[in-house]
């Protein structure tokens, strides 16, 4: 004599269809909190995935050399400056290029410079690079070509624009050919960035690139910013790294006075940051479970003493405890699988309308956070029911028939 | 066969206690048709609840049909209450939000029957008590009558050998009350044990066997047979 487990479901069901305002505030109350959770974990994820995103943007298998050398290595705010104890030149690039392993090397000279045609000025980030950065990059020319392959101790007198500086200085006219000041020095207009490319601190729109020795010129330096270094492959990367450190220190008489970032290790470390605060968001969420699960047993409480005497005649009709229990567990369990599903859907729908208003943030719930906060849900739901149902499976059926 | 033998039942209230059955010895036998009778708190309810499982005495022993079934655990006294007694209660106790097929049909939910056999059974139960077109309508949706026989329907689909039916005709008006009587008297001509508590001598001095209580012990016995020494 047991329960059959579609007479439980459709009990519990007609159950909850008898209370419908009880029902759709319980309801309610765990779609609020799975909703939470699911949006939540999905700004958390989609803010990862935005710096994961623009660190990617940077180019593939990537290393950076930056002179001088940091103590404990990785990140610190020394490297990032790009404090200069011995310079990275020309040259220091150009050996980079000898091994096989190596598919790409740009030198790099960064600067500020105002930006002056035909009247109007404005002051710009200047980069000096070679022909194979914007490759590095990933970046898109709009219009003409990038910056020709030249020796790289050329100072060749061409630029390549970013579209905003097209707009702001020539307006609607040609701009392939014409000439541009920069600084003191003239340069001519061979290309303009395509404005879909992004990067880290740097607007693709707002800026000229310049060949690396005319960059050296105009800021009247013999060094380089940086050197981007672009591996074969990823199992590439760490003997890259050491074929990098190797050589400049070789070039350096012997010191080692460079710093290698590779992007795979700020990549992981923002990635457990924005991983671990997305464990965060999504617990803090978990916390209006919590609540939605004590207010589920508050309520099935209401519940089983409303239905005092439907449980003793279901007593009377033969029901034992552990059927009794069954049946009020059922209810809650069927209650906050619905509520979790409301506000799965709920929260699914929220993540579409922040992909809408925000296009760059990724919103999107991580699959363990949809998992948890259903089976947290229905958990809670459980678990806060079994006072209750134990209080209904234990009531005598004598008094609960008796009282009306 | 229902056997009780110095059945006690005592209630704690506060400080006190009271006998609500004093060392009741009884047998009603197998078709029987027994009216207890009394005035309230005399013990008659108690004495109901006992023979139907839902109370346990405090001493004594109660067999049914030869087994004893005050040592059972609480499921097995359900499964009797499910498969051996039915329950006609003063106030229906109909399930509001079901049918009358749906309240019908729940003790053999809660025994796990088929559902396509519990179909024919609650349609079957339902048009031996002429309520083949009340089916599927709420309990608001019928009359005091009509819903007392839903639940004469309801005691009897899992055809228990007792029906015990407390104040049966309590709630209703003369004619539906003699209605009642009427159904749960054809059902004992059929062959099922009816035990009726009622406080109204015109329904209790219908049965065969009538027994009187007054402060927790049966006082006298009348009655036009006598089924039991």
């Amino acid at each position: 004599m047991h329960l059959r487990s579609g007479d439980i479901g459709r009990f519990a069901w007609g159950a909850l269809r008898g209370y419908p305002t009880r029902t759709l505030l319980m309801l309610l109350a765990m779609a609020i909190g799975v909703a939470a959770v699911v949006v939540l974990t999905a700004l958390g994820e989609g803010a990862r995935r935005y710096v994961v995103g623009e660190f990617s943007a940077l180019g593939t298998n990537l290393l950076i050399v930056i002179p001088g050398r940091s103590e404990t290595g990785g990140l610190n705010p020394s490297t990032l400056m790009g404090e200069t104890p011995r310079d990275l030149t020309i040259a220091d690039a150009a050996a980079l290029t000898r091994s096989l392993a190596v598919r790409r090397v740009a030198p790099l000279n960064v600067g500020q410079a105002e930006v002056n045609r035909g009247g109007r000025s404005r002051e710009v980030v200047i980069i000096g690079a070679t022909h194979d950065y914007l490759e590095i990059r990933h970046w898109k020319l709009g219009q003409g070509r990038f910056l020709p392959a030249e020796k790289w101790e050329r100072a060749v007198p061409v630029a390549v624009i970013g579209s905003r500086i097209r707009r702001e200085l020539f307006g609607p006219q040609r701009v392939l050919g014409e000439w541009l000041r920069i600084g003191d020095r003239r340069y001519r207009v061979i290309g303009i960035l395509a404005s879909e490319g992004r990067s880290i601190g740097i607007d693709v729109e707002d800026l000229v690139i310049i060949p690396v020795a005319s960059a050296q010129q105009l800021f009247n330096t013999p060094s380089l910013f940086r050197i981007l270094v672009e591996a074969r492959s990823r199992k590439a990367i760490e003997p890259v790294r050491r074929f990098v450190l190797d050589t400049l220190q070789q070039r350096h008489q012997g010191v080692r006075d460079v710093t290698v970032i590779t992007q795979d290790a700020v990549l992981a470390t923002f990635d457990k940051i924005l991983g671990a605060l997305t464990y965060a968001v999504g617990g803090i969420a978990a916390i209006s479970l919590g609540v939605a699960g004590i207010l589920i047993m508050n309520v099935m409480l209401v519940a089983v003493s409303q239905r005092t005497a439907e449980i003793g005649l279901l007593k009377a009709l033969g029901a034992s405890r552990p059927a009794i229990t069954t049946l009020i567990l059922a209810e809650a369990v069927l209650l906050s699988a619905a509520g979790a599903s409301g506000g799965l859907l709920l929260g699914l729908l929220g993540n579409q309308a922040i992909r809408h208003a925000l296009p760059v943030l990724p919103a999107q719930t991580p699959l363990w956070a949809v998992v948890s906060a259903l089976g947290v849900a229905v958990l809670t739901g459980l678990l806060f029911s079994i006072l209750p149902a134990r209080r209904a499976a234990r009531l005598d059926p004598v008094l609960a028939l008796a009282r009306r | 066969m229902i056997d009780l033998e110095h059945i006690h039942r005592d209630f704690r209230v506060g400080d006190q206690i009271v006998h609500a059955l004093d060392d009741v010895t009884l047998r009603i036998g197998a078709g029987d048709y027994v009216s207890i009778m009394g005035p309230s708190g005399s013990g008659k309810s108690t004495l109901l609840n006992i023979i139907g499982l839902l109370d346990r005495p405090s001493s004594g022993t109660y067999r049914l049909d030869g087994r004893d079934v005050t040592a059972l655990s609480d499921t097995e006294q359900a499964r009797v209450r499910n498969r051996q007694i039915g329950f006609v209660f003063q106030a229906f106790h109909l399930v509001p939000r079901l049918t009358a097929f749906e309240n019908v049909e729940l003790p053999l939910l809660l025994a796990g029957v088929d559902p396509r056999q519990r179909r024919q059974r609650v349609a079957a139960a339902l048009e031996a008590l002429g309520l083949g077109d009340r089916a599927h309508h709420k309990p608001d949706q019928l009359s005091g009558g009509q819903r007392q026989r839903v639940a004469i329907a309801r005691a009897t689909v899992t055809r228990p050998g007792v029906l015990l039916a407390d104040e049966p005709t309590g709630n209703l008006d003369h004619r539906a009350g003699a209605e009642v009587i009427h159904t749960l008297e054809g059902l004992n001509r059929e062959g099922i044990t009816l035990i009726v508590v009622t406080h109204d001598p015109l329904v209790g001095e219908r049965a065969r066997r009538q027994l009187h209580m007054l402060d927790g012990r049966l006082e006298r016995e009348g009655g036009s047979s006598h089924a039991s020494p």
